[in-house]
């Protein structure tokens, strides 16, 4: 369970956050959407760690991450570009990750790995993937380790139909084991039948943080798509 | 915190361009050795070797590395790890390889050729010269996000320590000819590891003699054995600042 207190990051000039508080609990599945540069990403990395936030605070199952990093753990984090080293192979890379995390491999969750036919191209290196492979190796690291807390930026963006149906499975199965799954996505077709609640930022700033229920009493609309036009165009 | 420095000296070690420096310093220590009839002549030719390449290579090499692990350093902090752990591991993998082929490139022969104090005490200085680049080349990194910014203040910075310095205290030394410099001096010369290696080593030759006053004063300082410790100490000194900094910087970065 994640709880944002009155977070804001500001980078130079540029307010990133802008006193954004927000409780994200077990079993749910939440869309994190927004227009471009609304600080989705900026908060994910804030909740990572990745980036410090200037003031406020987060806590992870009630313990301040602040200058903690064993929550890390219990998060699985499938970046927007993934970023790996050039030179080497994706089944390098998955034992150097499950060597660094001292993981034996009775407790892994190797299905995406199966399903993306990742053996298969499993001594290529890094840099010969084409971004959509890039996307599944990311994809199947960030589910590897059985997280109970699963964020996922652009998701989607840049994987083919099949791989994004074995996605959406995927992630339809993990939600139903009760954890926390945090998505941004703009593909919002793609997130019709996943998500349980709906977080909108605009300008740093949270706009609303609703059930998915709420959201089309609201709105009167039936699809997520519909529903987020229909609010911003009134933003 | 081993695991991570194992995978970064492979993956240093593998890289082509460190076996070439190896090779060229073996070759140039070796010609050195064979060339001269005085071993201590070989030294001291060995010693502007030290004084200028190694620096160099050290923090052009740990400072293009850093930046090309860049994407490699940011899968890492999003695992369960201390950032400490993991700019402390990149640091000692740097620093191990660095030494590594200064060893076998210089230390090898010397050991063979001219295992005296003086010799023994160039691996000492070659040595941390190579992992006080590193650190220094590791502070500039992580403080410029820009490659092409971060790699020019790195050759800015190898050309004010190995010349530009001593451009300055010349410079210095006649503004203020009319007054007793000398104790400055001693002090003026901690303030640049490379400056300070060559004083250790210089008065720990015969040639010191050949410095007049000043050398008098040096070897006084330098010479005697509470001089050469004090010197190690502040080159010691020179590795845990650049690193306690650019750890202090890494910590609090956003990336």
């Amino acid at each position: 369970m994640i709880i944002a207190n009155n977070v804001s990051k500001k980078f130079g000039k540029l307010t990133a956050l802008d006193n954004v508080s927000l409780t994200c609990k077990k079993g749910e599945c939440i869309a994190l959407i927004g227009p471009n540069g609304s600080g989705k990403t900026t908060l994910i990395k804030c909740i990572l760690g990745m980036v410090m936030y200037n003031s406020g605070m987060i806590t992870f199952n009630g313990k301040n991450i602040f200058n903690d990093w064993t929550y890390r753990a219990y998060v699985g984090y499938m970046p927007q570009i993934g970023r790996y080293p050039d030179n080497m192979s994706i089944e390098q890379l998955f034992t150097m990750i499950k060597d660094i995390r001292h993981q034996n491999d009775l407790n892994l969750d190797e299905e995406l790995v199966e399903q993306f036919n990742l053996k298969e191209i499993f001594s290529k290196r890094m840099r010969t993937l084409s971004g959509g492979t890039r996307q599944k190796v990311s994809a199947a690291l960030s589910f590897l380790f059985n997280p109970d807390v699963m964020i996922l930026d652009e998701p989607t963006a840049g994987l083919d139909p099949v791989a994004t149906e074995i996605l959406k499975e995927k992630i339809i199965k993990e939600k139903s084991k009760g954890k926390l799954i945090m998505i941004t996505s703009h593909i919002l077709s793609d997130l019709d039948d996943l998500v349980t609640q709906v977080i909108y930022m605009q300008d740093g700033c949270l706009q609303f943080h609703k059930t998915i229920e709420e959201l089309r009493a609201d709105t009167g609309q039936e699809k997520l798509s519909k529903a987020i036009a229909s609010v911003m165009v009134k933003m | 915190m081993k695991k991570i420095i194992k995978y970064v000296i492979i993956d240093i070690l593998r890289n082509k361009i460190m076996l070439g420096y190896t090779l060229f310093l073996l070759l140039i220590s070796l010609s050195v050795f064979n060339l001269e009839d005085n071993s201590t002549k070989g030294l001291l030719s060995l010693l502007n070797i030290i004084l200028i390449i190694v620096p160099l290579v050290s923090i052009l090499f740990s400072s293009i590395y850093v930046y090309n692990s860049a994407e490699f350093i940011e899968l890492l902090v999003s695992q369960p790890l201390q950032r400490k752990t993991i700019w402390m591991s990149v640091f000692s993998g740097l620093a191990l390889s660095l030494a590594i082929t200064f060893f076998v490139g210089i230390g090898v022969p010397i050991l063979v050729y001219e295992p005296t104090a003086t010799g023994i005490m160039m691996i000492g200085t070659g040595l941390l010269l190579s992992i006080i680049f590193v650190a220094i080349a590791m502070l500039a990194s992580v403080k410029t996000r820009d490659k092409a910014k971060g790699i020019g203040v790195t050759i800015l910075l190898w050309l004010y320590f190995s010349l530009l310095f001593d451009g300055l205290v010349l410079f210095l030394l006649f503004q203020f000819s009319d007054y007793p410099m000398e104790k400055v001096m001693v002090g003026i010369s901690a303030l640049n590891p490379i400056d300070l290696s060559r004083v250790l080593i210089l008065l720990n030759m015969d040639i010191s003699a050949l410095m007049g006053y000043t050398g008098a004063i040096f070897k006084n300082t330098f010479g005697a054995h509470s001089g050469v410790a004090l010197s190690f100490l502040i080159l010691f000194v020179w590795v845990i600042i650049p690193v306690w900094l650019s750890l202090k910087k890494f910590s609090a970065k956003d990336l």
